[in-house]
């Protein structure tokens, strides 16, 4: 087990810049997940941590030793990888002591630690036969399987569950987290869905365009997200933005309706953008106008999407209102539920 | 398939054998041919011309190739000359093959040109240069040289092959393997191997055959009796007033067999496939 930490990295993919001055500290035991859009450059960062690109400036430090130049195999890492990259010529058996074996381990302790992982993970029915003869969460168990026999410094995971149908990958979710439990090795996890990030992380890390927007726990992110980016990217259904503009300490919408602010030095008539989470939007009797549109019940909650101030907005209630297409309603929500942002920097103001 | 009478069902079928079995008639009848006039005896020979097989059945053709003539000699020559420029091949061309899949690198597309540039000129063009080249290093005459050229011949479609083979071999594979303790050499020979063996062996088999079955080059290059490759050989049973078809079917009878043990050794390395199952499929 060991802390990670990333100083000022750098890297370019000849013209473009893929990573601008990326810095992280990663605690002994953490697990971090790295999430942002494709092309944000979460992979090529994890990537870069198992020495599988090069960098073109900074420092990456694993423990207390700087392996920024240092070949993968010496990192003492291992990596899941989103094909599973199982060795289709060798069955599970060896394909989780290969490492071992590269070692020159001891027989006796390969085949301990081979048992051990392959017990944990219920793979004792599986270790004579091939990669192709399995499912793809056997064979995403397998990959688990050979990066927890080595017993590595850190877990690098590059988008494991991807491939997975949604309901093995809710399951095996799970049992990433409760592995990450009982092992407490330093993991990195990287994934493009905020489900996954929100329920394993202990720290979140999005990222957009190479540069890293936000850095926290799950929950602080999504109560107080840094910048519209961050406030958009995470939570499902997304946040709801408005344009408006500060009148008297509060939020006046293009149509002209006013929602209240928490109290602040706000300077009349500034331009802002309000960001509201659907589950934090309900219907009232005064606020500002919409129109249903759609009503999907998911059965614990229900989906309302709406039409309103040249918006297309979405509302989650937990009761079930009994809504049609057509209907005109008021909308509004609490000042302390309301996420007000600089219309031009993005950044939160509140 | 649905919607189709047993009728239709059975004429298609019908259809469809019949016409794989024209086709391997078609492929297989002038090697059948060739075996019939290897046994057919000396004086049988013309007036039984057309029939399907001889009423009277002889090896002595095959007796007299391997006792009386120097093919023994000749066939020792093309399998040397055949085996070591396949094998010199493969190797090339996997490493050159694997430097073209994997690395970026500046020149490449330009070094992609000129092997493909090489395989358009036609071989009468090229081939005074390279007598006159081939006898100024005292290579003409000898095996070596057949090997060299054979090489350089070849090198630039194997290359392609073996780079279309491993361009199937998915990159993560050789990176879990660098993670998991290998240097990039060590990945190639544990596990980017094991998985192009189909493709060395497509490989090696399409060299060995180009090889083995070369005349125009050996024609040019050897003279001496002991040099000769069995290609060659078989035109010495072309006299000037008469051609031993019996003796010379004999011997190609005998040129048959390498190549077919050879094929038949390397057809389960020829089976595609064994990389599934190492990613998503």
């Amino acid at each position: 087990m060991a802390s990670v930490s990333l100083r000022n990295v750098h890297k370019k993919f000849g013209p473009i810049t893929v990573l601008e001055s990326i810095d992280l500290d990663i605690a002994d035991g953490e697990f971090v997940v790295l999430v942002g859009p494709s092309g944000c450059g979460k992979s090529t960062l994890l990537r870069s941590i198992a020495g599988l690109e090069a960098i073109n400036g900074g420092e990456i430090q694993i423990g207390d030793r700087p392996v920024t130049h240092m070949a993968p195999k010496d990192r003492d890492i291992a990596m899941v990888f989103q094909s599973y990259a199982l060795y289709p010529h060798m069955d599970v058996r060896r394909n989780m002591a290969f490492s071992l074996n590269l070692r020159k381990s001891p027989a006796a302790l390969i085949g301990e630690r081979v048992a051990e992982a392959s017990a944990k993970l219920g793979l004792n029915a599986l270790l004579d036969r091939l990669p192709k003869q399995l499912s793809g969460g056997q064979r995403q168990r397998v990959a688990m399987g050979r990066a927890i026999v080595r017993n590595p410094k850190v877990f690098l995971f590059d988008e494991p569950l991807s491939n997975l149908d949604a309901k093995l990958r809710a399951t095996m979710r799970t049992e990433i987290k409760a592995l990450h439990q009982s092992l407490k090795t330093t993991a990195i996890y990287v994934t493009h869905d905020q489900v996954e990030a929100m329920t394993m992380a202990n720290r979140i890390v999005v990222m957009s365009d190479g540069v890293i927007q936000q850095v926290g726990p799950p929950l602080e992110l999504y109560d107080r997200p840094a910048n519209m980016f961050v406030a958009g990217f995470i939570g499902s259904p997304t946040m709801n933005f408005f344009d408006a503009v500060i009148v008297r300490g509060a939020a006046r919408l293009a149509d002209g309706s006013l929602l209240p602010l928490a109290p602040a030095a706000w300077k009349e008539g500034r331009e802002i953008v309000i960001g509201i989470r659907p589950e934090h939007l309900h219907f009232a009797d005064q606020g500002f106008p919409a129109t249903v549109t759609v009503v999907e019940p998911l059965g614990m909650s229900t989906q309302v999407t709406l039409d309103a101030v040249e918006e297309r907005v979405t509302l989650l209630a937990l009761e079930r209102p009994q809504l049609s297409p057509g209907d005109r309603k008021y909308l509004t929500a609490k000042a302390a539920d309301i996420h007000v942002f600089d219309r031009v920097s993005g950044l939160r103001l509140n | 398939m649905p919607g189709q009478s047993l009728l239709q069902r059975i004429l298609g079928q019908t259809g469809l054998y019949a016409a794989i079995a024209c086709y391997v008639i078609f492929a297989l009848l002038p090697i059948y041919w060739t075996i019939k006039i290897s046994v057919t005896p000396q004086d049988l020979l013309y007036s039984e011309g057309i029939k399907l097989w001889p009423s009277r059945m002889t090896l002595a053709n095959y007796t007299s190739v391997l006792k009386a003539t120097d093919f023994p000699r000749y066939f020792l020559n093309s399998f040397l000359v055949s085996v070591t420029t396949a094998v010199i091949v493969t190797v090339v061309a996997s490493f050159a093959g694997y430097a073209l899949s994997r690395f970026r690198f500046r020149g490449k597309a330009l070094v992609s040109l000129v092997l493909l540039l090489t395989q358009t000129f036609p071989l009468v063009m090229v081939i005074p240069p390279i007598y006159r080249i081939m006898g100024q290093l005292g290579l003409t005459d000898n095996l070596y040289g057949l090997i060299i050229i054979y090489t350089a011949f070849n090198i630039a479609f194997a290359t392609f092959l073996m780079q279309s083979f491993l361009d199937g071999v998915p990159k993560d594979l050789e990176e879990a393997a660098m993670i998991d303790g290998c240097t990039r050499f060590e990945a190639l020979r544990r596990v980017i191997m094991p998985l192009t063996l189909p493709g060395m062996g497509a490989t090696v088999a399409f060299v060995f055959t180009a090889a083995w079955s070369e005349l125009l080059f050996a024609l040019m290059l050897i003279n001496s009796e002991s040099q000769k490759t069995f290609s060659v050989g078989l035109l010495t049973f072309v006299s000037k007033f008469a051609v031993d078809w019996g003796q010379m079917m004999a011997a190609s009878v005998m040129a048959l067999i390498p190549v077919c043990l050879f094929f038949m050794f390397l057809q389960r390395y020829l089976v595609t496939g064994l990389t599934a199952g190492a990613v998503k499929g």
